[in-house]
């Protein structure tokens, strides 16, 4: 396929700014918020170095600048150093996002030699039994040995940890543990439901009490530390009123490629229906990104439906989220059901009014409660892969 | 913190975790940071290649004066790098 064949697309989009190699779905992390699909077990084998070589020289060709290297968790690989020496040598800026497992001086000292830009570490909560409860495994020493080495190797310090029902009280504590390790940057991302997330939303979706008063005593630890710490608060898109404008619209800037060299607009994409996406193994990222069908599907506007199409702020918002919209109303072209304006938006709002039933005691779950389903290889051959859109 | 008051002798750094770089695709000089970017315009781009931690300002401004073939540029630099300086795109070495 060549760019020009395009019929329907608009205006050719310019270059995959954004490069996000998911090396691998093998995570030794068990987290029931991990927004991998819930399939993962089923995909293909992983993509080998050459390949990632491979993507990483003709993506730079295009324009691509950001990589951010992910998985599962990509220190599992091997290979990690020898494809960050290579992206630096091309001139991206490597990000690696990191649970922090596998991660001892020696590696580090490959990896900075290879010349990585940036880690961002994540924590599941301020306190041991959380962050092993949330993770389903023993790590919070580990990853506090990690944070103190990577301080060690003059890197920033960043902390990401994933917000939800269970652990949005302990924001006090998770930024105080924060400041203990010298974070110069904290990112409190609220949970987005795709993957396992969307299979335990009911379980994790907080209050909206809980969501003002962690915003509330976010604020005033930020008044209090001034900007010693950044600390960045990332909204939990079921309480607002619009959408987000999710990746600044399909196919923009954002391009995804998944252990199996499945290349995405968005890592959550593989669960859109109708749309085969291209391989790497059998196609260039130019002919992927500028002329496949599936990533010039939701370019433009012309896929939208009402109220999107005559709304105003869709130059703004893209309509939200294509995968959210999926998951919720069974059509990807519906208007993101965050929005109020959507018909579905009570979709959104009847999760949240369940959300306000009393908190039970944690770790343990309540009566009430289904438990919590963790990532893991068994539950993910098990789990029915129709109800959580794969 | 960095409370130095930003002058004609200070030697400007772009900071640490920063990377300036000129990107073809965008015709443009950017400022890469942890998983962001900005595109600068020309002005800015010009500035920033120049802060080098062992250059100062004068130099730099006198430098641009010349390239550019103008003149008085002195105030809008160090308008420019006192705002760099505060958003962190760029520190001053003590």
């Amino acid at each position: 396929m060549a760019a020009n064949s395009l019929v329907t697309a608009p205006a050719k989009p310019g270059p995959p700014l954004w490069l996000l190699l998911e090396l691998t779905y093998r995570c030794p992390l068990h987290c029931a918020f991990c927004y991998n699909p819930t399939d993962f077990a089923r995909t293909a084998a992983e993509l080998g170095t050459d390949d990632w070589l491979r993507v990483l020289r003709q993506a730079r060709a295009l324009g691509a600048v950001q990589l951010g290297l992910s998985g599962g968790e990509p220190l599992v690989r091997d290979d990690l150093e020898p494809i960050v020496a290579e992206a630096h040598r091309l001139g991206f800026y490597t990000n690696l996002i990191t649970s922090g497992v596998g991660l001892n001086d020696a590696r580090l000292h490959a990896l900075k030699e290879a010349g990585l830009d940036h880690i961002q570490l994540s924590f599941q909560d301020s306190t041991q039994q959380m962050n092993d409860f949330l993770s389903s495994t023993r790590t919070f020493e580990l990853k506090s040995r990690v944070a103190a080495l990577i301080k060690q190797y003059e890197y920033p310090m960043v902390l990401n940890v994933v917000l939800h029902r269970l652990n949005i009280d302990h924001v006090e504590e998770i930024l105080e543990m924060a400041l203990r390790l010298g974070a110069d940057y904290v990112e409190l991302a609220n949970t987005q439901y795709y993957g396992w997330a969307w299979h335990n939303r009911e379980q994790l979706l907080p209050s909206r009490s809980q969501v003002e008063h962690a915003e509330r005593t976010m604020q005033r630890f930020r008044e209090r530390v001034g900007n010693r710490m950044q600390i960045y608060f990332v909204v939990p898109d079921y309480f607002e009123r619009r959408p987000k404008a999710c990746m600044n619209g399909l196919g923009s800037i954002f391009l995804t490629i998944a252990p199996d060299g499945t290349a995405l607009p968005c890592h959550a994409a593989r669960m859109l229906p109708g749309l085969e996406f291209p391989n790497v193994r059998g196609a260039s990222i130019e002919d992927i990104w500028y002329g496949s069908a599936s990533f010039n599907h939701f370019r433009g506007d012309a896929w939208m439906k009402e109220p999107c199409r005559s709304c105003p702020e869709k130059a703004r918002d893209f309509g939200g989220c294509r995968c959210q919209a999926y998951l919720l109303t069974g059509d990807a072209a519906n208007a993101d059901p965050v929005c109020d304006l959507s018909p579905h938006h009570h979709l959104v709002t009847e999760a949240v009014a369940r959300a306000e039933r009393p908190l039970s005691k944690m770790p343990r779950p309540g009566p009430e409660e289904k438990p919590l389903v963790f990532r893991s290889v068994r539950n993910s051959s098990t789990l029915d892969p129709k109800r959580d859109g794969n | 913190m960095n409370q130095a008051v930003i002058g004609a002798q200070s030697r400007p750094a772009v900071a640490r975790g920063f990377r300036l770089q000129w990107e073809a695709a965008q015709n443009a000089h950017v400022l890469l940071y942890p998983e962001g970017m900005i595109k600068l315009n020309t002005s800015a781009g010009e500035i920033l290649k120049r802060c080098d931690g062992a250059t100062t300002l004068a130099d730099i401004t006198a430098d641009l004066e010349r390239a550019f073939s103008t003149s008085n540029l002195s105030a809008d630099v160090i308008r420019f790098v006192t705002m760099a300086v505060e958003k962190k795109w760029l520190q001053i070495p003590s």
